[in-house]
């Protein structure tokens, strides 16, 4: 049996991880990858959670949020084309000058 | 088996860490997906080959797909030649492949020990998450359908904006 505590611990690791990525880089690139690496790791405990009382609303939960992903990827990334060709750069604190 | 849960988690944590401090992209995308793919090997050892499934269809296979699309849709100038031959020196996949081999011999150990039979006690099939899914959670996938449609829309939209900001 894979050890639930460890697991679980594997899963908060991996999401610190992430806010770590989100708040260090600038690049717009890099926080949408973050925010991927935290997505699956809230996954990674839902199914290890799930798997610890044997039931299938675990892996349910983890294909909400995969379809979360795919939709936040979609629009993130069209927003990044968005950003380049307004500012040719991918730098996150170039759009805080906007107005309006 | 629980060794290779824990390669496994070594394995994630490792590639996870070298995603956030990689400098080029690319290079942490590489990362990224060997990050993914040993997360679906967790997937599989806790029992949940369904969800390890999808892990590597959707998360590593769709999603990297995307954001490899991208990136290379923003390198579009004089300088993309260069930065080609600079992304693609050998030595940058020696980090990626070494940790992807550890994971192709994870692999190749549980299939060949066939250690299934003791986590079939823990094992949530496919036809469960189906029932449930279509079941109980009706409402979660119909909302889930409408969300990928209203993202559809949304990406659409966005880039159709900027292309006509361009015109």
């Amino acid at each position: 049996m894979v050890p639930t505590d460890v697991a679980l611990a594997l899963a908060g690791l991996l999401f610190m991880l992430g806010v770590v990525g989100v708040l260090a880089r600038r690049n717009v690139i890099f926080i949408l990858m973050s925010i991927e690496v935290m997505l699956n790791a809230a996954g990674l405990a839902f199914v290890v959670a799930g798997a610890r009382w044997h039931q299938a609303d675990g892996q349910v939960m983890f294909l909400f949020i995969l379809a979360m992903a795919a939709a936040e990827v979609s629009v993130g990334l069209a927003l990044v084309l968005r950003l380049y060709r307004e500012w040719s750069t991918l730098d996150a604190d170039v759009p805080s000058s906007m107005r309006g | 088996m629980t060794s290779v849960f824990y390669v496994a988690g070594a394995v994630a944590l490792v590639s996870t860490l070298l995603v956030i401090t990689r400098a080029s992209a690319v290079h942490a995308l590489l990362y990224l997906i060997v990050s993914l793919l040993s997360i679906a090997i967790i997937f599989y050892q806790v029992g949940a080959p369904f969800v390890a499934a999808l892990e590597v269809i959707m998360y590593a296979g769709a999603l990297m797909v995307i954001f490899v699309f991208v990136l290379m849709m923003l390198n579009l100038g004089p300088r993309a030649l260069a930065q080609e031959h600079a992304w693609l020196r050998p030595r940058m996949w020696i980090g990626p492949g070494l940790l992807a081999a550890i994971l192709a011999a994870e692999v190749i150990y549980t299939l060949a020990t066939a250690e299934r039979a003791e986590t079939a006690a823990a094992l949530v099939a496919p036809k469960q998450v189906g029932q449930s899914l279509f079941g109980a959670y009706v409402i979660g996938a119909e909302l889930a359908s409408l969300l990928l449609l209203a993202g559809l829309v949304g990406a659409l939209h966005l880039a159709r904006a900027a292309e006509m900001g361009e015109a």
